[in-house]
Formats: structure tokens, sequence, C-alpha cells
């Protein structure tokens, strides 16, 4: 199968994109940036081919397994740094996405890779609308937390007053907490919008809107996770650490319960029936 | 030609010896004069600074050249050679370019990194440009000292880390703040630190400042000072919720600023960021509002480790500004190589040979019914012509390569004939 190679060289510029950036945090050489940034993209035109092979191969919307859902979260993820850097000019964003692409992709890796038949019940148009705003959704709140953990980095810099290292290559604080808003609030109604398309999907196929299982249960827990995150920056004024250390929490859930379901195979949403 | 540098700087020469042997820019003219009088400089720079007194020149000497050089130092100043001799330092061909490079991009400062070596360094050569002390080679050399400085400056984070304490709360303020255009800034107490770093947060856009002081007609001066806002120095607490920056500066014996209160403050304020500049010794804000979220406080020994940790980076940053030093030198050379005189013919002829056999297939194309003899004879002829034109140029040039200006005949044909700089002579020779 040719998107099985295409998967592996993916995986492979992700790792060397990897190298680059942790080489760039401990010398601070900024023409790695570019190295890294080139890296990243070649990974990212090579992963769009992987995924419309797949599309190809198997004959549907390529995000019917976990591999194949965890391919394109991170292909998402890695499209938004593209967009981000190309508007926001803040190519150490790449430094942080790359190693996380990485990982995704090794998870994705370590799964079954075969491409299996669709489940009659699930054949419709909704699931690459269902599928694709959940993944977008997941994407924005992971690209939340990647801000977060910057923040915290730089916020400790600045608190413990010791600056070295990657005080030097971080944005502001404001900018950070600016962009990790940002990210909830596009992430917010995508998940929303998702939460609707999957309610209508499952009306159809199943004749109800909504029956409790595990995956339904969970996406509940992080929309109200989520709410009360925007609620807390909208209302009462949280923001910068506190803001930063529930947006982490938020996506350890959010990966969590993703991952627990799914592997699990619990309720209509395992992937594997 | 040979490009030697003969000069000292801080590190090798104490102030009394620098005084003494340093030029003004009012007798320049002179002294650039006389350097290159001697026989064996033909071109030089003076460069004149508090921290250096350095001459590049370019020689067809070496020994004889640096000598010349070290007695006009120290007969133009009318002080012993042996005086000085031991605080001169002398690199030759490649270590002086090097040195060069590295000082106009401030790599070789007091200051690692500090800018304005380079305007005066540009200074230095406008003067030998302007009294017709630098020729071709100085030229070329000083070109490229400023292109690599700012390439050094553009690539590198060299210059972009604050080294005084003033500008350092200001840099702070931005890696917290982003931009500063919305922010308002107090000022409470007095002090020259303390108002250099508001000044300095002013001309990097802050939106306001407001001035508390014991006295209140001297918070009024200072508030004209920075087209501020005096206020009553009992009453700062209560303007605390809409203020960003807080740089005190008091003769105040205890704290003036509490965690308590700020906490209330933090509150009011819906905890957007608050930065904390004390200046003042004693500290004038308990350092436990520093452990409040989103509160920064910094006092003077906390800037002082900012300022240390900036020059560590620069430091760092020296070793990627030296691999552009070296390209620079690289590139320097290519040039200057260039300039040989055989190199030079061979690539003249070969652009003549190209024309000519252009031309020559271009006429070819548009005769009918020539026989292979007459061709020969043609042809033959054609190159005749580029030979016989050739040969007098080519002659001089030759000869010229040993004189004083044979480094400018050379440029003028290269420049004339359009002969790229960078060619690579084994290619050319295959070639032709």
């Amino acid at each position: 199968m040719v998107s099985f190679w295409f998967f592996h060289i993916t995986a492979l510029l992700y790792f060397v994109a990897t190298l680059v950036s942790i080489v760039y945090f401990l010398s601070h050489k900024d023409r790695l940036l570019s190295i890294g940034r080139k890296a990243l993209l070649s990974g990212f035109a090579l992963h769009t081919i992987t995924i419309m092979a797949r599309w190809v191969e198997s004959g549907r919307t390529p995000a019917a397994n976990l591999h194949e859902a965890l391919s394109i979260l991170t292909w998402i993820i890695v499209g938004l740094y593209v967009v981000i850097e190309l508007r926001y000019k803040l190519s150490i964003l790449g430094s942080f996405v790359s190693p996380l692409a990485l990982i995704i992709l090794i998870t994705a890796s370590l799964l079954p890779m075969e491409i299996v038949p669709l489940a009659p019940a699930l054949r419709s148009y909704w699931l690459p609308v269902h599928v694709s705003l959940a993944l977008l959704g997941n994407a924005f709140f992971i690209l939340a937390s990647l801000f977060a953990i910057m923040y915290l980095i730089q916020e400790r810099y600045l608190k413990k007053r010791k600056i070295r290292g990657l005080y030097f290559l971080l944005p502001s604080l404001d900018v950070l907490d600016e962009l990790n808003y940002r990210a909830l609030t596009y992430g917010f109604p995508v998940l929303t919008l998702a939460m609707i398309t999957g309610a209508v999907w499952a009306e159809y196929a199943w004749g109800t809107y909504w029956s409790w299982e595990p995956r339904q249960i969970w996406s509940l827990i992080t929309w109200f996770i989520y709410a009360a995150l925007l609620h807390g920056r909208l209302a009462i004024g949280w923001r910068g650490r506190k803001a930063a250390v529930f947006s982490i929490l938020g996506v350890l859930v959010l990966m969590g319960s993703f991952l627990m379901v799914n592997l699990m195979s619990l309720g209509r949403h395992g992937f594997l029936q | 030609m040979n490009i030697v540098t003969i000069g000292l700087n801080h590190r090798t020469a104490p102030i009394e010896i620098r005084e003494k042997i340093s030029f003004p820019v009012q007798t320049i003219r002179d002294a650039l004069v006389r350097l290159v009088s001697s026989s064996y400089v033909n071109e030089g720079v003076i460069i004149s600074t508090c921290n250096r007194v350095e001459i590049v020149a370019v020689v067809n000497d070496i020994d004889k050249g640096i000598w010349d050089v070290k007695r006009f130092l120290s007969g133009y100043h009318n002080v012993p050679l042996d005086r000085v001799n031991d605080h001169l330092y002398v690199y030759t061909a490649e270590t002086s370019v090097k040195h060069l490079f590295k000082v106009s991009a401030g790599l070789d400062s007091m200051v690692m990194g500090e800018p304005q070596i380079l305007g005066q360094v540009k200074d230095a050569y406008s003067y030998a440009l302007q009294h017709k002390a630098a020729g071709v080679i100085i030229n070329k050399l000083f070109h490229k000292a400023f292109s690599t400085a700012k390439r050094i400056r553009t690539e590198t984070r060299i210059g972009s880390s604050a080294v005084s304490i003033s500008y350092a709360a200001v840099e702070l303020a931005r890696k917290i703040f982003g931009a500063l255009e919305s922010k308002i800034v107090m000022l409470i107490g007095a002090g020259e630190m303390a108002e250099l770093a508001a000044k300095h947060l002013l001309s990097n856009g802050v939106r306001k400042i407001i001035v508390a002081n014991r006295t209140y007609e001297r918070a009024v001066d200072m508030a004209r000072d920075f087209m501020g806002t005096p206020i009553m120095f009992r009453e700062f607490v209560h303007y605390l919720k809409d203020i960003d920056i807080v740089i005190t500066s008091t003769a105040a014996p205890r704290f003036i600023i509490r965690p308590d209160q700020i906490k209330e403050v933090m509150r009011t304020r819906k905890n957007r960021s608050m930065f904390f500049i004390d200046i003042s010794v004693p500290r004038n804000i308990d350092p436990l509002v520093n452990s409040i979220g989103n509160v920064y406080l910094y006092d003077i020994d906390d800037l002082s480790g900012v300022v240390e940790a900036n020059l560590k980076e620069r430091t760092k940053e020296a070793e990627s500004a030296e691999i552009i030093v070296d390209e620079g030198i690289g590139e320097f050379y290519r040039w200057v190589k260039s300039l040989d005189v055989v190199p030079t013919i061979i690539s003249l002829k070969n652009r003549l040979e190209e024309v000519r056999a252009a031309e020559f297939n271009k006429a070819l194309s548009s005769i009918r019914n020539i026989e292979d003899k007459d061709l020969k004879v043609l042809e033959a002829m054609t190159i005749a012509i580029i030979n016989k034109v050739l040969h007098t140029p080519v002659m001089h040039l030759k000869s010229g390569a040993n004189e004083v200006d044979g480094d400018l005949y050379i440029e003028v044909v290269r420049r004339l004939f359009d002969l790229e700089e960078d060619m690579d002579l084994s290619r050319k020779v295959e070639k032709g």
C-alpha cells in the first residue's frame, strides 16, 4: 500500500523536525528555525499525500479507525500551525508542534493500520462532517494547550527572575495568553457543532439523538470543562497561569477519554465493531 | 597587496596611552596624508574612538609597511615608540581582515555587540575616502566589513538584549505585556535610574506616566518632563488598579507597597498582569508581592541579574556571528583572488573569444557557398584581430601587476568587461 510508505516518510520528517527543535532549544541558533520549519512543512506536504492516498485506497473518508483519526488529527494540527505561522510569524511554535506531531504519529503507527470496511450503519455523509468537526475542535484545544505550556514556561522564567534558555526564544506572556484564548474561542463552537452533527447522525443511524454511551458522555464532560474555562476567562477574569493550567487539564481529559473510549472500543464509537 | 592592522584597544592599553595616540577629527586629514606618504603604504584608514586606535593599511611590503605605520604612530604623536610598542597588536593578511570585521560588528567591543562602533568605523572610512587615502582594496574591504556587520545584526540576536539596568526593565515589560501602547506607568519617588527607565518606557510607546512624590511640587515638575500626570503621594494606592507598570524609587525606610494591597488591586483589575520595578535601597515593595498570580516584581539585584544573563546570551550569539564573519572573509578573499593578473587575463581572453565566435557564426549563417579553405582563412583573420587587440592591454596588465596601482588596472579591466568576481580558474582554463 502506497499510503503506508508515505506515512512512514511523513513520520521520519516529523522526527527530523523534532531533532532540529531540540538542538534549537539548546543552542539558540536561529538558522535552525528555518531548517526545522522546512522539515515540518515537507512533513505536512507528505502527510497530505498520505491521507489522499489512503482516501483513494479505502474508497471512503479515511477516518474510520483510530489510526486514521490520529493521523488526520496530526495533519490538522500541523495545518493550523502553518496558518498561525503565516499570520503571526510565530516560528518557535513549530518547535513545539513537531514533537507533538511525532508523538501522535508514533501512537498511530502502533495501532492496527489495515483498511477496514465501514459498518453499514456508519456509511453516511455525516461521517466526514461529524468526524472532521470533532477532530478540528480537538486540534484547536491541543494547540491551546501548547500555548498554555509555552506560557507556563515563560511565566516561570519571569517569576523566578532567572532568565535564560527559552526565555529569549519565547514570545511575551500577553501574546501567548491571547493565542491560548483565541484557540479556545475557535475550538469551542467547533466542538459544539461536532456534538450537534453527531446527535443528528445518531438519529439517522440508530433512531435516537442521545443514548448516553461513553463517547457522548465524555464529549459532554469535555464540553462543560471548556464552557467553564471560557466563562472563567470572560466573566471572572481568569487569565494567565490559571487559564493555562485549566486548558492543559482540559486537553488531558480530552485526549484521555478519546484514547480510552476508542481503544477499549466502548459503545458505538468504538472503531473496531 | 597586503592588509595589515596595527593598533591598541581598551584591553591592551590603559587610557593614558590611548589618549596620547588618539586622532581627533580636526586633524585627521593631515594624519591620513602623512600615513599614505610612506612609500610602503598604499592605502590606509585610521579608526580612532575612545576605546581603540587602529590603523588598517594596505602595504606593498609587510615588514617595512608595519615598521612605517608604527613610526608614523609614534612620530605623529611625539611619543617614543618603545612606550607604545608593548601595547600594540599587529594583524596581517586574513587575521587583519577578521579583526576589522569583528570590530565593525561590535564583537571586539567592551560591551559585546554594541552598535555605535559600526558608525565610528564608517566615519573613519569616509574620512579616508574623502582625503584619498582609500583605494580599491580598502573600498572593498570596508564595504564587506559593513555588509558583514549588518548581516550579523539581522541574523543573530547579538544586539537584541538589554545591557543596561534601565533598558532591561523595558525589555522585561515587553516580555510580560507584548505591546506597551496601552500601558500606564506609575513612577513613585525620584532617582536617576528610575527616571531613565520611565523615559525608556515612554519612548517605547507607553500610553501615560503618572508621577507620585512626597513633595507634590516635585511630582508636578517631573510630570511635566514626562508629559504625565502628578498625583498626591498618599493617594497613589487608589490609582494602582489602572496601572500596569510601577517603578518605585523613594527613600522610605519601610515597604510602601504590601501584598494584601496588591491582592485587592488584582481582584479589581481582573488579574491583568502588573509589573513592579523596585529600584530603591532599602526596598520599597515587599518581596512577597511577587508570589501573587500575574504579578512580577524585580528589584535592583534582579535587574542586574537580567543584564548579566543578557550579556551571556550575547556571548553565545557571538559564536553564530563568528560563522558569518568567516563567510564574509571568504567572500572578500574570492574577490582578492580575482584581482590576480593571470585569471583576469584568462577571463578577458575568454570574454573576447565568446564575442568573436558568436559573431563569426552569425556571419557564417548568412554566407552561402563558401569553401572550407576560405572559411579557415576567415576564421584565422577574426582570431588574429582579437589577439592583436589584446596584445597591448595584456602586456600592460602583466607589467602593471608589480606596480603600486596594479590592482587598480585589474579592477578597471574587470569592471569594463564585466568579468565576474568569483570565477573558478580551472573551469575557465578548461573552457579556453
